[in-house]
Parts: structure tokens; C-alpha cells; sequence
């Protein structure tokens, strides 16, 4: 069986895999970081959304093999060392941005990329780069807050 | 998902070396259609060959009035290109307005040229702007290149090192996407050439097709208003459950209007 030499949320980490191991069952099976989701499993929904090299990417919707190397950030990655939450992640509690909070990990996860590639998107950006994110509870208004809020909240940071 | 041996390719020679001998080898550029495509068992590849370390696939450049993009450039790196969007501001737009970001980050050119879907959006660029698409053993002109639905004229075993896209006087594209799937249920590049007007339709059905009416009709008088008398026969369109025959044909003419007043 191939092996992966990955990093995963700074850490490194070895493992076997099947030429056919997805990312996100690393990281769920043989890491338990369930925080990572599988909502659709059909490079849908965006629930599985992680950081490769620091851009977003489906981990549904990668091969384990293919990461030789790299460096990978699940949502249980993005908060500090002390424990205090991610900008994105206090935004999405303080604008009440979750419901059942299914697709919250995929939501911050891609809202932090959209962070980081354009610091002051509009909310119409906002609402196009989540093309690749569904909700099924919020009807996205205060998710899109919330990034409004993460997005400030990660300039003022800066 | 069938289980497959997985080899990663350093070169463009290195991949087709790999895939030389061996029953049912693929190749691998963004997976964001091989994967989907795997799982779901609608292919048994005996071995995946990954073209995600080969680097002479990499790169874009602008030079010579012509934009030439490697096989392995991701969409968002075509959306990004500061030479892209300067030489064909039209493809960059293209593929800005791909899936979504992350599809973006991963999806590549080579992957979607070689996939032909029929509702994909860079055929109708390479076509639409007359492209090359160049491999490790030839260069294929668009217009030979799209054989029919996921069918192209590539060997097996031939890989695509990169595509070239002559600039255009002028060019746009307008989809109309799919609201579930963000494909084209039409898309219509429109380009200006020195040689002429040229029209390439995708999401109709059986691949991307070059409407010869609508170039003849606006290399006459490049104008929205020139296609108001070209009527596209419902049989050039396939209908699904997203639309009918008559609808799309309907929309072929809408989008290639609407791309002719963007093109300027
Ligand atoms: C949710 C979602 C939405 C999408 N929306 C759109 C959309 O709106 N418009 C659109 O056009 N596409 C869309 N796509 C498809 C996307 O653009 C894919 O990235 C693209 O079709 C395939 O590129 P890839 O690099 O992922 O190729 P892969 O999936 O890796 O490969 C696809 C095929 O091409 C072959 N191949 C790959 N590279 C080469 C090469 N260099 N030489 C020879 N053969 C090669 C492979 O063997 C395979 O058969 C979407 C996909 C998803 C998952
Ligand atoms: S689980 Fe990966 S996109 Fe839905
Ligand atoms: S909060 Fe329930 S799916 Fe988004």
C-alpha cells in the first residue's frame, strides 16, 4: 500500500492509503478530525471544504495520494494555539451564521480563503463565491453577515 | 470506487512512458471529473496516472499574439492571470465563471479540453477563438480537435501539454448556466479574427458545434442586431428535462447577441 507523508494543521503525519483513499477519509478515519463533513459526497455541496496549500479545495474530491507533501488546514486547524477562535469562526457565532451547523466547517473554510484572496469582498462576491457551499437551514443571509463581519474582524487583525 | 494503481508523473514524457503497456491507464489533472466520475463506477481505470508534478504542464504566458496556457493550469489561475486578462480578457472571464472557487483551484484546462463534456466551457473558447491544442506528440486544430460528446481526438495514451489561443480583435462569452450545476445549458463564445467571425455554441447537446450562419451573418456587420435574422433550427439542440430543443435554439441566439454587445 502507497504511503502519504502530509502535514495536517501543522502537524506532520504519515499513512497508508489505497490508490482510490480520499482526503476526507484521512482525515475523518485515520486522523479522526471529523470536523471535516461529507454532506454529498459528489463534489456538491462544499461541507468537505479544507485548505491545500493554503487554498480551498474539496477533500471529497481528492485522492490521499495526491498530497504527498503537501500542507493541509481542516476547520479544527484554524484556531489559535491558546484555544481562541478563528475571526471567522467568532463571526459565524456572533451573527448567528449556523443553524444545525452541518455546512459550517466547509462554510468557514472557504469564507477564510475568500479572506485571504479578496480582504473586502461585496456581498454579491460573497454570495458568488459561495457557488460551492449549500445550506440547507439558514437561507444564507446571516452567513453572509457573518463573513462580512470574519472578513473585517481578519483586515483589522492585519 | 474501484481500487486502481496510482503512479505520479514528473513530465509530460514521463506520464505517457507510465501509460505505455498498461490495460486501462488515465490520466489525472484536477480530478474534479475523474473523481466524481470514479466514484460513481462509470469507469475501472487499471491505473491513475497524476499529472500534478509535472512541470513543463505548468504556466501561461502571453507572446507572439498568442496566449498559450499548460495543460496543468488551473482555472483559477487562468482567472488570475494578469496576461490572460490583458492579451483575451474573454477567457479569463471564462474561467472565472467555471463551478465554484474550489472546482477552480483544482479543475484545469488540459482535464476539461480532454473531457469534452458537452456542456463544459472552455471548448466553446477553443473553439470559438480557433485554438491549438498541442500534445506530446502533435498540435491539433480546434476545429479537429472535438470529435463528439467525451469524444476528442486524442490517442490514448497522448497527453495535452498546453493550448494556444490566437488574439482575438474582439471576443466575449456569455453563458447561460444551469442554477444547480453551473454548467451551460447554452454557453456562445464570439470572437472577431483577422480571418473572420467565428461562433462556438456548447451546452446544445452533441458537444461544442461552430454556428456558420451566425459567423457569415457578422462577418457582414458585427452587430447584436445582425443576428436577429438568423433562425437556429431546433434540431441543432437537444432537449433534457432542463430544457427543450426549441428552447435552447432560442437561447443560442439570445447569448450570442448578448456576447456580441459585450464584445464591443
Ligand atoms: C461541482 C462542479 C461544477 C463544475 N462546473 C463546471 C462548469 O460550470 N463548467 C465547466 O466547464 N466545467 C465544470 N466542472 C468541471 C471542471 O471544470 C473540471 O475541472 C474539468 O472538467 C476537468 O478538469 P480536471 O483538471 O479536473 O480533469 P480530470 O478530472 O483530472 O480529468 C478529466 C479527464 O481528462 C483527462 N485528462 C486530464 N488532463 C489531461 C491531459 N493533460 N492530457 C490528456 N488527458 C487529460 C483525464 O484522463 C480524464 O479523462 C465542474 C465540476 C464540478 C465538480
Ligand atoms: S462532501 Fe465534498 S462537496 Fe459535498
Ligand atoms: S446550518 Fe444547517 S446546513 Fe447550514
Amino acid at each position: 500500500m502507497p504511503q502519504v507523508s502530509l502535514t495536517v494543521n501543522g502537524r506532520p503525519v504519515k499513512v497508508e492509503v489505497e490508490g482510490r483513499t480520499l482526503l476526507v477519509q484521512v482525515l475523518r478515519e485515520k486522523l479522526g478530525l471529523t470536523g471535516t463533513h461529507v454532506g454529498c459526497d459528489t463534489s456538491q455541496c462544499g461541507a468537505c471544504v479544507v485548505h491545500v496549500d493554503g487554498k480551498s479545495a474539496k477533500a471529497c474530491t481528492l485522492l490521499a495520494a495526491q498530497l504527498e507533501g503537501a500542507s493541509v488546514t481542516t476547520i479544527e486547524g484554524v484556531a489559535g494555539a491558546d484555544g481562541k477562535m478563528h475571526p471567522m469562526q467568532e463571526a459565524f457565532r456572533d451573527n448567528h451564521g449556523l443553524q444545525c451547523g452541518f455546512c459550517t466547517p466547509g462554510m468557514v473554510m472557504s469564507a477564510i480563503d475568500l479572506a485571504k484572496t479578496n480582504p473586502d469582498a461585496s456581498e454579491h462576491e460573497i454570495r458568488e463565491w459561495l457557488e460551492g457551499n449549500i445550506c440547507r437551514c439558514t437561507g444564507y443571509h446571516n452567513i453572509v453577515k457573518s463573513i462580512q463581519a470574519g472578513s473585517a474582524a481578519m483586515r483589522a487583525a492585519k | 470506487m474501484y481500487d486502481f494503481a496510482y503512479h505520479k508523473a514528473s513530465s509530460a514524457a514521463d506520464a505517457a512512458s507510465k501509460a505505455k503497456g498498461k490495460s486501462d491507464a488515465k490520466f489525472m489533472a484536477g480530478g474534479q471529473t475523474l473523481i466524481p466520475t470514479l466514484k460513481q463506477r462509470l469507469a475501472k481505470p487499471s491505473d491513475v496516472i497524476d499529472l500534478g508534478g509535472a512541470s513543463d504542464l505548468k504556466g501561461i504566458s502571453a507572446a507572439g499574439g498568442a496566449v498559450t496556457i499548460g495543460a496543468m493550469a488551473t482555472h483559477a489561475a487562468v482567472a488570475g492571470s494578469a496576461d490572460a486578462k490583458k492579451a483575451i480578457p474573454a477567457l479569463a472571464a471564462l474561467a472565472e465563471g467555471i463551478g465554484d472557487p474550489q472546482v477552480r483551484n483544482r479543475g484545469t484546462i488540459g482535464g476539461s479540453v480532454a473531457n469534452n463534456d458537452p456542456a463544459a466551457d472552455y471548448p466553446a473558447a477553443v473553439l470559438g477563438l480557433g485554438a491549438t491544442v498541442h500534445t506530446d506528440q502533435r498540435q491539433i486544430a480546434a476545429d479537429a480537435f472535438f470529435v463528439s460528446v467525451f469524444e476528442t481526438a486524442l490517442k490514448p495514451g497522448e497527453v495535452i501539454t498546453k493550448v494556444s489561443f490566437p488574439v482575438p480583435q474582439k471576443a466575449a462569452y456569455m453563458k447561460f448556466p444551469s442554477p444547480a450545476s453551473r454548467y451551460a445549458m447554452i454557453g456562445v463564445f464570439v470572437a472577431k479574427t483577422a480571418q473572420g467571425a467565428r461562433v462556438a455554441v456548447t451546452g446544445a447537446g452533441n458537444g461544442v458545434i461552430r454556428m456558420k450562419s451566425m459567423e457569415a451573418a457578422l462577418d457582414k456587420n458585427w452587430s447584436p442586431a445582425a443576428l436577429d435574422g438568423v433562425k437556429v433550427p431546433a434540431g441543432t439542440c437537444n432537449g433534457d428535462i432542463h430544457g427543450t430543443p426549441e428552447y435552447r435554439a432560442h437561447l443560442i441566439t439570445v447569448m450570442a447577441k448578448r456576447a456580441v454587445a459585450a464584445a464591443g
